[in-house]
């Protein structure tokens, strides 16, 4: 197998897009990331996208074939075009099989884009696509939503280890200050422990600051074989691991609710391929779609031991400037959860930050940084780690 | 849900009818046809569960589900049946404070509907043993 390096980057701005289509926004991403990586439409070997749920937000299926023909590729080059599909962690995914197409040597230059429009819907309506990551019949049917799965995660968490509606509410406090850097992000605004605690309840014990918002927004990458590069950047970033682990699609039938199976696996297997450990990892992107997600991702990750993932957050730990800093792009939580885009956008974020060029939010001297995309309430994880050196 | 997908599991959806490997020994509800441990080796029965168990975790959910508006706030949980499974059920009985490890049992009812002239659906809740 071939290395792989990341050539070019592009997030759209992530909210609200009103005057905006899907293919508006993934094209934009797309041609931002060509341009960054320095390629033209004639070099691309093949196109990967993330998306969760055309068919539910925009009536639209048929993902890849769209956004190919939009992006200029279809016509004169036909360039064959994928869309890959596993709930929230449908970007990760598709970077996953562009990175392991590129590195079997069967493509070169490969885009690896997300995006979800997710605001033509109403919000009952977007909240019941997404709810169709779960299990439809035996949870959904039974009147199970998203937040619901991950407040009896949390409810078992802070009876079995004591973790607090505080320590949760760090983690969302922590993630709008980091927004609040990040050009994109959809809430650029500091909110305090006090205002999630008193915000409305969604399912006991999550308020709705707990949770992630409902987003617009497309991000792409480019991808080359490590041995060419540099031809066409001078900061290429290289994929150390490429990992991924399933586990049961409905939570009642997981082996502990909560730790997530999943999450646990793909990075012990993203560890062991990129020969590191989680002291060598010096900031991450997780999928904090909850709170109390992010208390679970620190612990599942290894960056503290299960059960201290609350007080690991309180202490400032995960902030920028602690001992692990956790979602400087302001997360799902501040950036915004286009979800088919979020696991494209968390490597974005990464890659950015390894060049050096993630501004006020910057975390100085950062070698090695990692990506945890979640699908459902954790029935699928990838993990990547990323490296500054090859 | 379509009436054909809701109707199919109609049985263990009312009576609580999963199966059980006769290989292994472990009972599944929702009811699988292929056995996580022994897969093709595996061989599988029909179950009728007594219905008893223990809670395992919960919530209060505010913002509801699609069809259980007029529900909410209502009390969803894991339950972890006597034989060994754990499904998602909802906990109801007048002022039902749930806790984890409550002791609760099976009962039928009204589980939602939908809309104004869609079907009814009916399954099992459960409601505290003490209660």
């Amino acid at each position: 197998m071939r290395d792989v390096a990341i050539i070019g980057v592009k997030n759209t701005k992530f909210g609200e897009l009103w005057e905006r289509s899907l293919r508006d926004i993934v094209v934009e991403a797309g041609i931002g990331a060509i341009e960054d990586a320095g390629v033209g439409g004639k070099d691309i070997d093949g196109l990967y996208v993330g998306n969760m749920s055309g068919g539910r937000f925009v009536d639209q299926e048929h993902i890849g074939a769209l956004i190919a023909d939009y992006s200029g590729l279809s016509r004169n080059l036909h360039v064959p075009a994928t869309r890959v599909e596993a709930a929230c962690a449908s970007g990760g995914l598709a970077l996953r099989q562009a990175i392991l197409t590129v590195a079997s040597g069967y493509s070169d230059i490969v885009v690896a884009a997300g995006a979800e429009k997710m605001t033509d819907v109403g919000a009952q309506e977007a909240s019941s696509a997404l709810a169709a990551a779960a299990d439809r019949e035996w949870e959904g049917m039974a009147g199970a939503t998203f937040p619901g799965l991950y407040a009896m995660i949390a409810k078992l968490h802070m009876h079995r280890y004591g973790t607090t509606s505080e320590q949760l509410a760090e983690a969302a406090v922590k993630n709008h200050r980091n927004g609040c850097l990040n050009p994109i992000a959809q809430y650029r605004n500091e909110i305090t422990v006090d205002q999630v605690l008193n915000s409305i309840m969604v399912a006991d014990p999550l308020h709705i600051f707990d949770c992630s918002p409902i987003t617009d927004g497309a991000s792409a990458l480019v991808l080359a074989p490590a041995e060419i590069a540099h031809e066409y950047t001078d900061t290429p970033i290289y994929i150390k691991a490429t990992a991924q682990a399933s586990d049961t699609i409905a939570l009642h039938d997981r082996r502990d609710i909560t730790t997530l199976d999943a999450s646990v696996m793909a990075a012990k297997r993203a560890y062991e391929m990129a020969k590191l450990g989680p002291g060598d990892i010096d900031l991450v992107e997780v999928h904090d779609c909850f709170t109390i997600a992010e208390i679970c991702a620190v612990e599942d990750l290894g960056f503290t031991e299960k059960g201290k993932g609350g007080i690991f957050t309180e202490e400032g730990e995960t902030a920028i400037g602690g001992l692990i800093p956790v979602n400087t792009s302001g997360g799902l939580k501040a950036c915004g959860h286009p979800v088919g885009a979020t696991g494209i956008k968390q490597a974005v974020e990464i890659v950015t930050q390894l060049r050096g060029e993630a501004g006020k939010r910057q975390v100085e001297g950062a070698e090695y940084g990692m990506t945890h995309n979640v699908g459902g309430s954790g029935a699928t994880a990838v993990v990547h780690i990323f490296s500054r050196e090859r | 849900m379509s009436v054909p997908r809701f109707w199919r599991k109609l049985d263990s959806r009312y009576n609580l009818k999963g199966t059980h490997c006769v290989e292994c020994g472990e009972y599944f509800y929702p009811p699988r046809n292929t056995c996580v441990n022994c897969r093709r080796q595996g061989q599988i029965e029909a179950y009728r569960f007594k219905g008893t168990g223990e809670i395992v975790t919960y919530t209060v959910i505010h913002t509801a589900a699609e069809g259980f508006e007029k529900q909410a706030p209502y009390t969803l949980a894991i339950i972890k049946l006597d034989e060994g499974p754990s499904l998602t059920a909802q906990v109801v009985g007048s002022s039902v404070n749930a806790y984890i490890g409550m002791r609760v049992r099976s009962v039928f009812r009204k589980l939602g509907e939908g809309g104004e002239r869609g079907m009814i659906y009916y399954g099992t809740k459960f409601i505290p043993v003490d209660g």
